[in-house]
């Protein structure tokens, strides 16, 4: 594996695949009595958060925490990044406290990328604008492979998700996650389908490795996964589309959308969800719906990345590719 | 990317012991085992990936035919407490498989193919502790080739086997190397 | 000092050289090879510097006390000039200064640059427009002819006082809110007609604030990867179509600034097919760049209009070669460290570009065999000159003629581009670059700014 984690791409198959066993040995640890592993013993991982994201800066501690790593938090709110300390000065208080990773989540897309320029530690990506979200796909396909192919850890192992088909609905155009899930879903050699209002898909997403359709409704009885996507309010504003009210007729996933699934498949939602708009609260709620192992699997795929860029050697051999000119 | 136990180079080693030899070292080992716990009552074995998880079955099933018990029997991979992990990049990890009752007031026999620095079995130990408190935890091995750098022994040993530092031990198990032999090569290297 | 009066020549020689022109000391240029012109083959000859003009051309002059410079191998062209340059000063002197932005200039082979009205205060009164062109007077390296603002602050709602701008001692005829579109379309009529008075014209910034609100980089395969938000090539063409059908209708005439995309070039081919008095200019970094180098968000490539692909490209070169683009304007907008060195959203719009303009069209238009150095000389000098109405700039090298000239070493070895220069600001997209070619000297009205590649 490269030092930094920034973007699904960055992942070949079998480094995806490396990521989803390991994490597959470690998802016992929560089993067990000592939920801990002192593989990071004397590591120190710095959680750098800009966007207020309570859920995800806690998966990455307890992440880090299990391995026995030593954890240190930084918020924007209330401490000199709120002061409007510029990226680049954090990046170089950061080196000099001796931080091995930064885990980085930041509303600006290539935040991380920049990161990786000012730190000699490994960088994170825990989502950059609208640009991606490594570690969420990474759980996300994890999820996806323990509930279809593999009611348990054996059956799993080794696999990818080929011939599986994925319905992504919503809104793309802004969403991280949908750019680091098509991405990786691709290269474990799932089918991608993006489903949305024209508006909110990038004009050029003809080139990504996925299809497209603007009708939920017939994707649905092929799909063996539906990915909702969280749907902002503020886009109506930008006439992405013309009420809350026609986004959800048209594109929300509702109890009779669900019952149009094959019996197998799953919902799933990277959260936090707005219940009524892009999915009922009955559907988030169901046997289906994979939202709340998503959490606890985060631990684990988390803990999978951190041991993979830090466990082993300081600085490992491959670096990130410096910008071409 | 990952380090696994590297195939075996050069098959041109000398061999040791033979398919033959290595059965009546196993069932010498599991009468041992039966002998020194009494029975066997409250044993596990617990392979260490690789090559210690097919033997542990092994003696599992020998002790299954000698005296009609059933010894529970899983894996115990050591990875993560290990000592060496900033030398190597990462290694993938083995599957840790717990027979269902645990570790607790149980004797536990950790079996490995080969005893030599004896830093495996320390990372065993630490793994084990994490797991759980057993009462007694003993170790089996097909081959002591000596060169300890920890205070730690066998308790039951298949070979003993001297071997000089730059030579290199190969064990090969049918489960995982279609044929059962050891043989040690000098190849001038560090295994 | 009284400012010249509509009617009179407009000539903006600077005041320290007019009371010493007649003992201005002569310079003999020798060996040099002046360009090819369609009429005659390039040929070697020497050329005679004195009294601010060009005083004669050919083998064996009577240089008597002159100094002399051989120069065999290089070539000349008339002075260079920029219609289009970002100089910061009043208000923001920590990017750059009129000294130093023209000392840059003078290294790149300038002899006259066109000072945007974006500064601080914006440049909309004969006040700020009469400080700048004194600062340049000052500072000596090259002329510096202040554009006027459209609007009052490129605020975009009120015409700022173009006349009298026009009338100052800065004697403005180039006007423009280059930063900012002017996206009203009456205020862009009526600025259009006003300014036919005093024969000036509007230079648009082509960028329709609502298709661009937020936008970041060219609207296409990378921004859709890198998530950054899409800046749409409709939003340039849609304005010049606009522009030139206004200018066209009121009988005006259009600059369009920075041409970036291949359909812009196509809606300026056809206005000009009408005869409309409509003119474009296109940038160095347009000429080779594109938006994949916004790869690793580096916001040294961010700019404003957007880097586009490789078609954008290749139809920007062809239109410069056939005219259809006027001439080359760097739009040199210089940056101190912070504002690009922080993320991509976050970074200013803009790139440097004086010191490395002549090379860059040497790399991407000379060496490609689309324009020769006569055809460099129209669309770096003579065209710009007119565009903007100046006299004394832009004349094709002949004796009687004003003794701005550029002399440039097209074999030097390739050489990396560094971010040191004589700019305040690094920000330059071509550092790490191997580009041809170096200025060796420059001349202004029988002065060298520049010898042997250094500030003279």
């Amino acid at each position: 594996m490269k030092r930094h984690l920034i973007s699904a791409a960055d992942l070949s198959r079998a480094d995806a695949l490396l990521i989803l066993d390991t994490a597959e040995e470690l998802a016992s640890l929560a089993d067990r009595p000592i939920k801990k592993l002192p593989t990071l013993r004397g590591r120190t991982v710095v959680n750098l958060f800009y966007e207020d994201s309570t859920r995800t800066r806690i998966s990455f501690e307890a992440a880090a925490k299990r391995l026995s790593a030593d954890v240190i938090n930084f918020s924007a709110k209330g401490s000199s990044v709120a002061k409007g300390e510029s990226l680049k000065d954090t990046a170089l208080t950061l080196e000099a406290m001796g931080a091995d990773a930064v885990v980085i989540r930041h509303g600006a897309s290539g935040a991380a990328h920049r990161l990786a320029e000012w730190v000699r530690g490994s960088v994170l990506n825990a989502g950059d604008g609208t640009h991606e979200h490594p570690t969420q796909a990474l759980l996300d396909a994890f999820t996806i492979r323990r509930r279809l192919r593999g009611a348990d850890s054996s059956g799993a192992r080794g696999a990818g998700l080929d011939g599986l088909r994925v319905t992504i609905v919503g809104d793309v155009l802004h969403s991280r996650v949908a750019r680091s899930n098509v991405l990786l879903l691709s290269t474990l050699g799932a089918e991608v389908t993006l489903a949305a209002p024209p508006t909110l898909l990038p004009l050029a997403v003809g080139s990504w490795p996925c299809a497209v359709s603007y009708d939920l409704d017939s994707e649905l009885p092929k799909s063996d996964v539906v990915m909702m996507l969280r749907v902002q309010q503020e886009r109506m504003t930008a006439a992405y589309f013309p009420s809350v009210r026609e986004y959800s007729r048209r594109y929300g996933l509702d109890v009779a959308r669900m019952a149009r699934l094959p019996e197998h498949a799953i919902v799933m939602h990277p959260g936090p969800m707005n219940r009524g708009v892009e999915i009922a609260a009955e559907v988030a709620d169901s046997v289906r719906s994979t939202i709340v192992e998503q959490v606890a699997n985060g631990v684990t795929t988390r803990m999978a990345v951190l041991y993979l860029l830090l466990g082993g050697t300081e600085f490992p051999v491959t670096e990130f590719p410096a910008v071409a000119r | 990317m990952c380090a696994a136990s590297n195939p075996v180079a050069g098959r041109d080693g000398l061999a040791v012991l033979d398919a033959e030899e290595i059965r009546r070292a196993l069932t010498r080992i599991a009468h041992e085992i039966l002998e020194r716990t009494h029975g066997g009552d409250d044993v596990i074995l617990l392979g260490i990936p690789t090559r210690g998880v097919p033997l542990a079955r092994r003696l599992a099933a020998r002790i299954g035919e000698f005296e009609g018990l059933d010894v529970p029997c899983g894996s115990l991979d050591v990875t993560m407490h290990r000592d060496d992990l900033r030398l190597h990049p990462a290694r993938a990890l083995g599957r840790t498989d717990l027979p269902p009752g645990g570790v607790d007031g149980k004797i536990v026999v950790l079996v490995d193919d080969v005893l030599y620095s004896g830093r495996t079995v320390r990372a065993a130990l630490d793994a084990l502790n994490d797991l759980g408190r057993p009462r007694a935890v003993q170790l089996a091995v097909l081959v002591d080739r000596g060169h300890r750098e920890l205070p730690i022994r066998a308790d039951y040993v298949g070979k003993n086997l001297p071997t000089s530092q730059r030579e290199v031990v190969h064990v090969l198990l049918t489960e995982v190397d279609a044929q059962d032999s050891v043989m040690i090569s000098d190849d001038g290297r560090q295994p | 000092m009284t400012a010249a009066g509509p009617g009179m020549d407009r000539d903006n020689t600077g005041m320290d050289r007019d009371s010493t022109v007649n003992d201005q000391v002569r310079w003999l240029i020798r060996g040099v090879t002046i360009p090819a012109d369609g009429h005659r083959g390039p040929r070697a000859t020497d050329i005679l510097l004195g009294g601010g003009s060009i005083m004669a051309v050919g083998a064996g002059l009577d240089h008597a006390g002159a100094r002399v410079l051989d120069v065999g191998g290089l070539i000349a062209l008339p002075g260079l000039v920029d219609l289009h340059t970002h100089l910061r000063e009043p208000g923001r002197e920590d990017a750059e200064t009129v000294a130093t932005g023209t000392a840059a200039a003078a290294l790149g082979g300038y002899t006259a640059v066109h000072a945007m009205a974006n500064t601080d205060p914006v440049a909309d009164t004969a006040g700020v427009v009469e400080q700048v062109w004194r600062l340049g007077r000052t500072a000596g390296h090259c002329d510096v002819q202040p554009v006027g603002a459209v609007t009052v602050g490129l605020a975009g709602t009120r015409l700022a006082e173009l006349g009298t701008m026009a009338d100052s001692a800065a004697r403005v005829r180039v006007f423009s809110d280059d930063g900012r579109c002017v996206s009203d379309p009456l205020l862009m009529r009526r600025a259009l007609e006003y300014v036919k008075a005093f024969d000036g014209v509007i230079a648009q910034h082509a960028q329709d604030p609502r298709l661009t609100e937020g936008a970041q980089l060219n609207e296409g395969e990378m921004s859709a990867r890198l998530g950054l938000a899409g800046w749409p090539a409709v939003a340039e063409e849609a304005i010049i179509a606009r522009d030139c059908l206004l200018a066209a209708h009121v009988g005006s005439a259009l600059h369009v600034c920075h041409v970036s995309t291949a359909g812009s070039v196509e809606i300026i081919r056809w206005a000009k097919s009408k005869g409309w008095a409509v003119t474009a200019e296109v940038t160095p970094h347009h000429l080779l760049l594109t938006d994949e180098l916004a790869a690793g968000y580096d916001p040294v490539f961010k700019v404003n209009p957007p880097l586009r692909t490789e078609a954008d490209v290749a139809e920007l070169r062809r239109a410069l070669a056939d005219g259809t683009i006027d001439c080359v304007a760097t739009d040199h907008a210089p940056h101190p460290v912070e504002a690009k060195e922080t993320e991509w959203a976050e970074a200013a719009f803009g790139m440097t570009g004086l010191e490395t303009a002549l090379r860059v069209v040497h790399r991407t238009m000379v060496d490609t065999g689309l324009l020769d150095w006569h055809g460099v000389a129209d669309r770096m000098s003579v065209r710009p000159a007119r565009i903007g109405r100046l006299t004394g700039q832009g004349a094709p090298l002949a004796v009687g003629g004003p003794a701005n000239l550029t002399l440039y070493d097209p074999a030097a070895p390739a050489e990396v581009v560094t971010p040191a220069g004589a700019s305040k600001s690094r920000n330059t997209p071509f550092a790490g670059m191997e580009l041809p070619g170096r200025v060796v000297a420059t001349f202004l009205r029988g002065v060298p700014t520049v010898l042997d590649g250094k500030l003279a």
